[in-house]
């Protein structure tokens, strides 16, 4: 028989002298964050879950994020050539994953719908263990998931949303938004409208009959009216709209020598279709050169509208072109192209870039907060200054989490040389120009609350 | 006065593309007694077929440009269509702007085989089966059909342009006596409108005044009676759906220029298709076509921004609105025929 020297209180002692040992590295970071929340890591992985739309209008661009999600993965897992980790300022990320859980994803199909979307980030939150939900191309998607995370306790890196709603009146705090918005894209477009077309003209909007349509517009409206622009009749189009002809007529009947189109994907591709078809392009108005507009651009619909796009202007939350054309300051472009464009065999779209860097975002605030808990990602994304991801300096905003940087102003190319060559970047509209007060008329209603960690 | 006929003119294309729909609708009730709700789908697949011509005539080989450079720094891969090769350039280039009109030779035979293959290989099966059913079966192989062509050709519309020559547009109020400016219309919808014209007058010729035609609408009158006289009706009634197809994808071929085809543009043009062939009548090829313009001609005028400062939203109903006043003051639509569907 042999004599144990354990004692209980031994045992006690020890285990917490080592405890404290073991903690030690993340005790000054973590410990406040140390309760639980939802869908806490506690393997050597980590889920992250990609929402795009897989199916519908806009699954080409749920492809592409889906691609550049993809890829993400692969550059926080150290595989790959590191793409954007490489030029970003902050130096947290090294290829070990995050927090050293390699990081892995489920996907989801938004379809394009508020309903379809929420139904699979539940799914992904609920049955796959997803800590962060990420995608989408469309702001009625972006506001319905955006809020379900903030229920479940989950942080939300929205993927295409422009509308101003996304960071305006349905803004949460689990919720961030790299891709510009409405307001951004009036406030970078007037004044290179004025500059190019003059500022006596009048204008005639065709908007898309939801949310993005109504805050792009409105964005648009007081940006151009504000620059001198008259606005002589807006006009609702509904979604299902495929044929414009009988919306374009009109135009041809009033005073307008401006036609704005506030439509995106399939509606922007058919009405702009249907504009150059009337000969909207070739027709003087009021003595000048009548002109169209598309205030959100995105290659995948110029692709779309093929030559009809020559000499449109419009805006861009990025353009794969920058960093070749105007230097170092958008630096991080060149390398994700590279990532990317050798993986997939085409330059990637703004789509891709904003669900890349969000990725990468979201994974460098785990890091540098030391927990996944969404409000420790929410501390440390609040507020946060960045740059090497492709926009140049960009600051994601405490008040409202959105992020403000430079928007490309661009227009489509007369003669393009190849199919990825569709636009041209007109100028760079500085982020001072298009910041905006937290509490802008365009943006009011809403607050973002507190953050939930849920469980 | 210009708004109103800009407006006639355009509720006359948008119209064009009703009635060719609904009289290949009309056609396949009339003939097979089914509703087919993968008709819309024909009228995209027709679309594809221009789309396909299209990609094949510039099926290209590679040469490397080492003077220019792609997006990654590479010497330029450069896509050469064989038809360069074999007519050269010039000769070449011109082919690919006429695809779209050319590809009506191709979208012909291959509509009349896909209708044909649904005919034999599916509908059929259904020729006793209850509408319900019907509805349930062809509107699954339209769902299908439409994916697998979004497999294939991506979500977002593909460009199909017009040839060179047919782009732009004229100024009809100049010819009418009005201002310049005042009514321009697109020279591709004119030849839009002017093509469904030509091909409603053929489908009915050919139905009119041809033998076979003859016997087609003897099997549509009195389908046992035909039997009874030894003739195949069965036969006859399948290639009349081939035909049907083929209407409908002719529709969607000529389509391509006006909007860039997608694979959902079938779907966009059902509903309200089968809305034509109701108020035109069940049943009546005539009643199909001057509905399908009327209500092409109401839904322009319902568009315009005078009536929608009156009445906002009026243009996503009017059609339905019409249907609702036509079907209440006569139950068979204009030119219905007494028995069809009444049983």
């Amino acid at each position: 028989m042999t004599k144990s020297n354990f004692t209980r209180r031994g045992v006690m002692k020890t285990g917490a002298v080592a405890g404290a040992g073991l903690a030690t590295p993340t005790i000054f970071t973590s410990a406040v964050w140390a309760q639980g929340f939802t869908n806490e890591p506690t393997g050597d992985t980590v889920t992250l879950g990609f929402n795009v739309p897989q199916s519908g209008p806009y699954a080409d661009e749920g492809a592409d994020e889906l691609r550049a999600f993809q890829l993400a993965v692969e550059h926080l897992n150290g595989e790959g050539d590191g793409g954007m980790m490489q030029t970003f300022s902050s130096k947290e990320l090294d290829g070990t994953g995050i927090l050293g859980k390699r990081v892995e994803f489920v996907t989801g199909d938004t379809q394009t719908k508020s309903d379809a979307a929420r139904a699979s980030a539940r799914s992904m939150i609920e049955k796959d263990g997803a800590i962060m939900v990420s995608g989408g191309s469309s702001s009625g998607v972006a506001v319905a998931v955006q809020a379900l995370c903030q229920e479940a306790g989950v942080i939300f890196m929205a993927g295409l949303t422009h509308a101003n709603d996304t960071t305006g009146k349905d803004k949460k705090a689990n919720g961030f938004r790299h891709f510009f918005n409405s307001y951004m894209s009036g406030a970078a477009l007037a004044p290179i409208l004025a500059a190019q077309y003059g500022t006596d003209r009048n204008a005639y909007y065709l908007t898309a009959d939801y949310n993005w349509g109504y805050t792009t517009e409105q964005a648009v409206r007081e940006s151009t009216e504000a620059a001198g622009w008259n606005t002589v009749n807006t006009v609702l189009t509904p979604l299902t709209q495929t044929d414009f002809s009988s919306y374009i007529a009109p135009v041809l009947q009033s005073d307008a020598d401006v036609l704005v189109l506030v439509h995106y994907g399939g509606n922007m591709v058919n009405s702009l279709t249907n504009a150059v078809q009337f000969g909207l392009r070739e027709r003087q108005a009021n003595g000048k050169n009548f002109e169209i507009v598309v205030p959100l651009y995105s290659e995948l619909m110029a692709r779309g509208a093929g030559e009809n796009i020559g000499g449109i202007l419009g805006s861009q939350n990025w353009d794969w072109k920058l960093e070749n054309e105007l230097g170092a300051k958008y630096s991080g472009t060149n390398a994700f192209v590279q990532s990317f464009g050798t993986k997939y065999g085409f330059p990637p779209s703004q789509a891709a870039h904003t669900c890349y860097v969000q990725t990468l975002l979201y994974a460098d605030a785990v890091q540098r907060a030391g927990s996944f808990n969404p409000c420790a990602v929410d501390e440390a994304l609040s507020g946060f200054e960045f740059d090497g991801l492709g926009n140049g300096p960009t600051l994601y905003r405490a008040d409202d989490h959105q992020c403000f940087k430079d928007v490309v102003v661009v227009r489509g190319k007369e003669n393009p040389e190849n199919e990825f060559d569709l636009v041209e970047i007109v100028e760079v509209t500085p982020t001072e120009q298009v910041t905006y007060a937290p509490d802008h008329p365009q943006f009011a209603g809403g607050s973002l609350g507190a953050c939930n960690p849920g469980a | 006065m210009e708004a109103i006929i800009l407006q006639v003119l355009n509720g006359l294309d948008k119209g064009s593309a009703y009635a060719l729909i609904a009289l290949g609708l009309t056609l396949i009730f009339g003939t097979l007694g089914v509703v087919n709700f993968a008709h819309g789908a024909l009228f995209m697949l027709g679309a594809f077929c221009a789309v396909t011509f299209s990609n094949l005539l510039q099926l290209s080989h590679t040469v490397i440009d080492e003077t220019r450079t792609d997006f990654l720094g590479n010497p330029l891969k450069v896509d050469v269509p064989y038809i360069y090769d074999i007519f050269g350039e010039a000769v070449g280039s011109s082919i690919i702007d006429w695809a779209v009109p050319l590809s009506i030779l191709f979208a012909i035979p291959v509509m009349i085989a896909l209708g044909v293959a649904m005919e034999r290989g599916l509908i059929r099966h259904f020729y006793k089966r209850p509408h319900a059913d019907q509805i349930l079966v062809t509107f699954g192989l339209a769902i299908v059909l439409q994916e697998i062509i979004k497999y294939f050709y991506g979500a977002n519309p593909i460009p199909t342009p017009a040839p060179e020559a047919f782009v732009g547009s004229f100024d009809f109020g100049v010819m009418l006596g009005f201002d310049p400016g005042g009514i321009v219309y697109p020279y591709w919808r004119l030849i839009y409108f002017l093509f469904a014209a030509f091909i409603i007058a053929g489908v009915f010729a050919f139905l009119q005044f041809t033998t076979f035609g003859m016997v087609v609408r003897a099997g549509m009158a009195d389908r046992e009676t035909v039997t009874l006289l030894g003739i195949d009706i069965d036969k006859r009634f399948t290639i009349m759906f081939g035909i049907a197809a083929a209407v409908a994808g002719l529709a969607g071929v000529m389509y391509t220029p006006i909007n860039s085809p997608n694979y959902h543009m079938g779907m966009d043009f059902l509903v309200l298709s089968f809305v034509v062939v109701v108020v035109g009548g069940m049943g009546s090829l005539p009643g199909a076509v001057l509905a399908g313009f009327l209500l092409g001609i109401i839904e322009a005028f319902a568009s315009m921004a005078q009536v929608l400062d009156i009445l906002p939203g009026i243009n996503q109903i009017i059609i339905y609105l019409v249907a609702i006043v036509v079907l209440l003051t006569r139950p068979r639509g204009l030119m219905g025929r007494k028995g069809v569907m009444e049983d």
